[in-house]
């Protein structure tokens, strides 16, 4: 690889000049970034940093997964939840294409995550040798960067360089491929932090111009909203939102990603935007003058019919990675910032105002759909037992304390809707990439960051049996993690989708289902299933209590569907309250 | 509205620059008409220019996203007439062909032409200019008995005041010495 030499700064010698292989260089480099915790499954390309890995101990743990997926995901619910880049082991080969769907996922998400690889000694790269895959050209187009590094001595520059640009700006998966024989080669080691790349611009001078004009906006805007999305959480702006939004006294609607970037009790708040967020901020999208985007990208799940989205409103658009303005919605005043800086400048100019009679609209909107969906799903009297009713009810239990992890589906949409988050960063889930079989194992990385938190992951029954080996996992480290299983038998946000477009042909959608209870135990972890609304409490608590890891697996309403819901293709504002 | 658009990206020399700039063309269907990579007039920074067909709010987006790429410098887009471009083209012709008349005088003449070999079997013609009249000049030699064309991609010089040193420097002092941002 190309070496960076415009950093011609003093280079502490920490470790002295004494020799040490490449393996020992590389868990050197993670110990000088402050890594503690790695997810990782060895194999034969890697054995010789799992052969060093037993000298650190005290320093590094590793966490040893059932798949090099689970390890994928567990590293970025660490990450999303200690705020610290995760980090992944694999081995070359299946090892490493193993990790792809979880690159993926941190990518869409902007998770940042050092994914290692190991790869064949270089002398045999490019004749398919034994597990030999091109990871660096399968993982390109899902990596914020990577990079291959064969010589021993280019190791500390390059972890540096993948931590720097991992963490920095929109931050994202980076993945360094090292051969094995750049693992046993000898060097002298020297690390030095990397904090600039000249090619590479995460600190973006205040565009004060743009800030301004947008102030004046808002100053004359009538019907304003703000959206709030992921950036604010990972720019760490919740203060900088919050103080914005009392001040300005405008509303907020939040992305699935944005949720616990603003109290969901907070008078301001309006509730998530998207297909299945509320009714409220959906629909007056339409009816807003004013759009304040910070920290989001438009997504397709968010605006719904782009020709049909916020035709009344100027867009400001606070976003830190260009690419993403004027991307999927033209805006009208760009601002190519971070979130926190740009919040706080911005906050600065703007007047005092509030807009009682535009909020009382979303309110108007809140008792609709209470009425029509939430208080049904909530607060059923009959029938079997519904998503939205677990939920809410662990909501109440564990009163906005807990860190919620989802998996994807009907179990996502109803943890997102009716959890009330109150601190930030309390919930994990894959967004952009929507990867079944996220939940388990980013439950088990998220309790592993997050130790004196209560963890909760909610899982269907068809999410659950893609990663369920973890429960090996949460057994062998003894990962007090609880896990509640919405099992309605069925794939059911599929089965939706079925019910709703294809005439009801439930192809491929119904499971026929192992008893969960006796496998969770069979791994030693304890382990309940609730038929019964009079039991649901009660095994709440029940698993709430108990001191290490739990599967509640709780039967569920076969027809349950997600409610609202933004059809694809339709219009934000012609979101449906029912069938 | 399509039109031709020539990109030219400043990168650094790191493995694999070329595979995710394709990448961004290929996601969004851009077939690349032509490409040319050298170094630029700063030592270790190369000029890759990449000429196609778009819209123009395509360009703007893919642009955007070739920046953001690590190792990418500086992207500029440019609609031809905001720049000086050439191409250069090289023909191996029959000789016996084009011994008759004042073909060779006529080629020279009118089509600016250099003539860089000439054996009994054939001669090497190069033709350096914008593609069309590359095109016009592979018309007229085809009946001569062409045996061989070959041509390079575009190469081009932007006429902007403003050079690529002078951003480098901007971005030097925005991200020079500055602390890393803290997470969450």
């Amino acid at each position: 690889m190309k070496t960076e030499k415009e950093t011609e700064q003093p280079t502490a010698e920490i470790y002295g000049q004494q020799k040490i292989n490449g393996a020992e260089a590389l868990l050197n480099c993670l110990v000088e970034e402050g890594v503690d915790t790695i997810f990782g499954y060895p194999g034969g390309a890697i054995m010789p940093v799992y052969d060093k890995l037993g000298e650190y101990e005290g320093r590094l743990k590793h966490v040893l997964t059932r798949h090099e997926q689970g390890a994928a995901h567990a590293a970025q619910a660490y990450a999303m939840v200690t705020g610290k880049p995760g980090i992944c082991f694999a081995t070359s080969g299946p090892g490493a294409t193993n990790l792809v769907t979880g690159i993926a996922n941190a990518f869409l998400d902007s998770v940042p995550v050092v994914f290692i690889t190991a790869q064949v000694v270089s002398s045999l790269i490019g004749t398919d040798a034994f597990q030999e895959t091109d990871i660096i050209g399968v993982s390109m187009p899902v990596t914020k960067w990577n990079c291959q590094v064969k010589k021993s001595h280019d190791i500390p520059e390059t972890i540096a360089k993948a931590f720097y640009i991992a963490k920095s700006g929109r931050p994202g998966p980076v993945l360094v491929d090292i051969t094995k024989d750049a693992q046993l080669e000898k060097l002298d080691f020297r690390y030095t932090k990397c904090d600039y790349i000249r090619s590479y611009n995460p600190h973006i001078p205040m565009h004060t111009k743009a800030i301004e004009s947008a102030a004046i906006m808002i100053n004359h805007a009538e019907r304003p909203l703000i959206l709030a999305g992921h950036g604010i959480l990972i720019s760490g702006a919740e203060k900088e939102l919050r103080e914005f939004a009392e001040k300005t006294g405008i509303p907020v609607a939040s992305t699935l990603l944005g949720l616990s970037g603003f109290p969901s009790n907070h008078r301001l708040f309006t509730g998530m935007l998207g297909m299945h967020g509320n009714y409220g901020p959906n629909l007056l999208t339409n009816e807003a003058d004013l759009i304040i985007a910070v920290g989001m990208r438009f997504d397709d799940r968010v605006t719904g019919n782009l020709k049909k989205y916020a035709k009344k409103a100027s867009i400001i658009h606070i976003e830190i990675d260009e690419a993403e303005i004027n991307k999927n919605v033209m805006v009208d005043v760009e601002i190519n910032n971070d979130a926190k800086e740009a919040l706080k400048y911005l906050t600065s100019l703007v007047k005092p105002n509030s807009f009682e009679k535009w909020i009382r609209e979303f309110r108007i909107c809140d008792k609709t759909e209470y009425e029509k969906v939430i208080k049904f799903e909530t607060k059923p009297e009959k029938g079997e037992l519904r998503m939205g009713e677990v939920v809410s009810q662990v909501s109440e239990l564990t009163k906005g304390e807990a860190i919620i992890v989802t998996d994807v589906g009907q179990n996502q949409m109803f943890a997102a809707r009716y959890y009330k988050f109150i601190h930030p960063n309390s919930f994990v889930t894959s967004g952009g990439m929507g990867t079944m079989g996220f939940g388990l194992p980013a439950g088990m990385g998220a309790k592993l960051g997050q130790p004196d938190k209560q963890v909760i992951t909610f899982v269907g029954d068809g999410g659950f049996q893609m990663t369920i080996q973890e429960l090996g996992t949460i057994m062998q480290y003894k990962i007090p993690v609880k896990v509640v299983v919405l099992n309605n038998n069925y794939l059911g946000m599929v089965r939706q989708w079925q019910d709703m477009f294809h005439d009801k042909n439930y192809a491929s959608t119904e499971m026929v289902n192992p008893d969960f209870v006796m496998i969770s135990k069979a791994y030693g972890i304890a382990s309940k299933k609730v038929w019964n609304r009079e039991d649901l409490k009660s095994s709440l608590e029940e698993m709430l209590a108990a001191e290490g890891p739990y599967v509640l697996e709780i039967a569920i309403e076969k027809e349950g569907a997600v409610f609202p819901m933004v059809e694809p293709g339709a219009s934000v504002s012609e979101i449906r309250l029912n069938y | 509205m399509k039109q031709e658009y020539t990109i030219s990206l400043f990168t650094e020399d790191h493995i694999g620059i070329l595979g995710q700039i394709t990448i961004i063309l290929t996601r969004r269907q851009i077939n690349i008409d032509s490409f040319s990579a050298s170094e630029s007039a700063v030592k270790g920074v190369y000029l890759l220019t990449i000429v196609v067909k778009t819209t123009n709010e395509m360009i703007q987006k893919v642009a955007r996203q070739m920046e953001k790429l690590i190792d990418v410098l500086k992207v500029f887009t440019h609609t031809s007439d905001q720049i000086i471009y050439q191409e250069i083209a090289l023909f191996k012709v029959a000789t016996k062909g084009l011994m008759s008349g004042d073909t060779i005088d006529n080629l020279v003449r009118s089509y600016n032409v250099r003539i860089l070999e000439v054996s009994p079997e054939y001669m090497i013609i190069e033709k350096t200019g914008h593609r069309a009249e590359i095109n016009d000049l592979l018309a007229h030699l085809e009946p001569f008995g062409l045996l061989q064309f070959a041509k390079s991609g575009r190469v081009a010089i932007t006429k902007q005041v403003r050079e690529l040193s002078s951003y480098l420097k901007e971005m030097d002092e925005a991200n020079r010495f500055k602390t890393e941002p803290t997470l969450n």
